[in-house]
């Protein structure tokens, strides 16, 4: 075949960003957001009810959307149930039409789930009502790996070790986990299959093999491991291989996290008797402090997809959902709770919130700090606990 | 019934010993310490598959401190485990420390006189912490607890390969409760004698 000449690549060029800069008029935001001062954007809905209001409302309000009544919203969304959905959003000020589609197939959660990205898409941001999160289950004396749909349904057990289990991690773009168990009296590293079930050992050291995490394209997994005689910051080939140790301190270091380009291991650490944010090259070297302001005793931090922010859990008096740049600066405290992990959409986390001596999984959209509680599983008064983003 | 758990324990070590031997290689980054056995491998039994169905700053010197190596784990797999012998030497830390309390010490000492006189059993050190703490923070500073018992039993004499470690965090609290009256009851390390079957 030949080469298109120069001209018609031109026209190419052209006609494939046609629809980008139709979109660009309704992008709400190309720039960085201010955390949790963000004003919600206001739609309303009409024409659904029940099951279905709630899932939409719930996916858009965790996405930064906020529902008013149709005068006074910039977006209107209505939908029908004729056994399927139909659902429409319309821009009140431009009139033009975001979305017009009706939804076959799967469950109305489905089907609604799938309007609420359509909607979200149109708006030219990434849509996160079809992801996955997986976390901890306490299940009495013992806890269990789970999985379910963003939003709390559709939960499955994919341990039942009736043993204790930690810090599920997925792996980037697979549908595979990494986490500690104490299946074998000793809490090591476990890679998990979810399509197969095979699990197989990744790290089964001496002393306690702790809070694995997997480097953006999958190829490596960055962990706190006890081996050598104290807690440190230690990174292995996926396949348990090559670990290698990356610190070597007598101070603490935890939580680690990588950024998304894969060159950093981002961390909880503590430098001159102070805790602290830290990165350090996946391939080793020199440690770099990641400035906090404002908050003390930083530690889980989340670093998002899109490369921006870094969120983290700061014990204070209680423990508090903060953000920071990715090259540190002020931290902006957003709302109590510990253990945030970050949406592919670089703007909703999930965390786990103290309630009455348990823990429940939120979700918190960072920019306009909105944030709910997902469903739990009924008659399990248990803590959730230690989110994963499926990314 | 807790022989029988042990039978268990005994034969399906046995079984991943074998398999482990049978086709892995070990791996080369290891430093296993004199006398113990490399660390048992191979199958974890499966767990469940997804049924996804429709759903679908400043720089840091690092600071090398020659920490002592730990045992790998399954040096002492299918010993006899007892949790009692050294309850009254369960060794408390203050909040978000592994120091050991100089009025702890004799604890540790206490335990050290047992296998002084006992040269075949060992120990396990386990780590708890309380619940103020994020999950993972605690899951370190627990393994940290344990390793500085670990230390203080290397120094009163005894051989490192005789004393593992592990952590639970907070995940194992010895007392229910969301006040300082559980909490300093829940920061601590306990001995498992350990002895050979």
């Amino acid at each position: 075949m030949k080469i298109p000449s120069a001209p018609l690549l031109c026209i190419a060029a052209v006609l494939a960003a046609s629809p980008l800069r139709a979109q660009q008029a309704i992008v709400i935001e190309k720039e960085r957001f201010e955390p949790g001062k963000t004003k919600p954007i206001l739609v309303s809905l009409s024409g659904l009810t029940g099951e279905a209001a709630q899932v939409l409302q719930f996916d858009l309000y965790v996405q930064g959307f906020a529902f008013t009544n149709a005068d006074a919203a910039q977006y209107l969304l209505s939908g029908s149930i004729n056994g399927n959905l139909t659902g429409r959003a319309t821009d009140r000020y431009s009139k033009a039409s975001l979305v017009a589609k009706s939804y076959s197939g799967g469950t109305l959660r489905r089907q609604v789930h799938a309007f609420a990205d359509d909607f979200v898409k149109a708006l030219g941001r990434q849509g996160i009502a079809q992801t996955k999160i997986a976390f901890k289950l306490d299940t009495g004396a013992n806890s269990e790996i789970v999985v379910s749909d963003f939003d709390g349904f559709g939960m499955q057990e994919v341990t039942k070790d009736n043993s204790l289990v930690a810090a599920p991690a997925w792996v980037p773009g697979r549908l595979a986990l990494y986490y500690t168990s104490y299946k074998l009296g000793n809490p090591d590293i476990f890679h998990h299959d979810l399509s197969t079930g095979a699990r197989k050992i990744f790290a089964r050291y001496g002393g306690s093999n702790m809070s694995p995490a997997v480097s953006p394209d999958g190829s490596k997994v960055a962990m706190i491991l006890s081996k050598d005689g104290w807690t440190d910051l230690y990174v292995g080939d996926a396949d348990g291989g090559n670990v290698r140790r990356l610190t070597r301190s007598r101070e603490d270091e935890s939580s680690p996290c990588w950024s998304p380009d894969g060159k950093w291991i981002c961390f909880a650490a503590r430098i001159n008797e102070r805790r602290a944010l830290c990165k350090i090259p996946a391939s080793g070297g020199e440690l770099q402090r990641i400035a906090t302001s404002g908050v003390l005793n930083p530690t889980e931090p989340d670093w998002s997809p899109d490369g921006k922010w870094i969120v983290f859990t700061s014990m204070m008096r209680g423990f508090e959902i903060c953000v920071v740049p990715a090259e540190g600066g002020t931290a902006t405290v957003l709302v109590s709770g510990e253990d945030p992990s970050w949406a592919p959409n670089s703007r909703t986390v999930a965390f786990a919130r103290r309630e009455g001596g348990r823990r429940v999984l939120s979700l918190l959209d960072v920019p306009t700090k909105q944030y709910k509680d997902i469903s739990r599983v009924s008659g399990n008064s248990g803590s959730n606990s230690q989110p994963s983003w499926a990314k | 019934m807790k022989v029988s758990k042990f039978a268990t324990l005994l034969v399906l070590g046995l079984i991943v010993a074998t398999a482990a031997t049978g086709c892995r290689k070990k791996p080369g980054y290891l430093t296993p310490l004199p006398g113990t056995k490399p660390g048992t491998v191979g199958d974890v039994g499966p767990g469940a598959p997804l049924d996804t169905g429709k759903t679908t700053g400043s720089d840091i010197k690092p600071e090398d401190f020659g920490g002592i190596t730990s045992n790998q784990p399954g040096a002492h797999f299918g010993w006899l485990e007892d949790a009692s012998m050294f309850k009254q030497d369960t060794v408390y830390f203050d909040f978000d420390s592994s120091a050991i309390k100089s009025g702890e010490k004799s604890k540790v000492a206490s335990v050290a006189d047992y296998l002084k006189g006992n040269t075949k059993a060992a120990v396990r050190v386990e780590g708890h912490c309380d619940e103020r703490g994020t999950e993972e923070y605690n899951r370190a500073l627990g393994e940290r607890r344990a390793l500085a018992i670990r230390e203080e039993l290397v120094r009163l004499g005894i051989d490192p390969t005789r004393v593992d470690t592990l952590s639970y965090g907070e995940d194992r609290p010895a007392v229910q409760g969301h006040d300082e009256s559980a909490w300093r009851l829940n920061r601590r390390g306990e001995f498992i004698l350990l002895t050979p079957p």
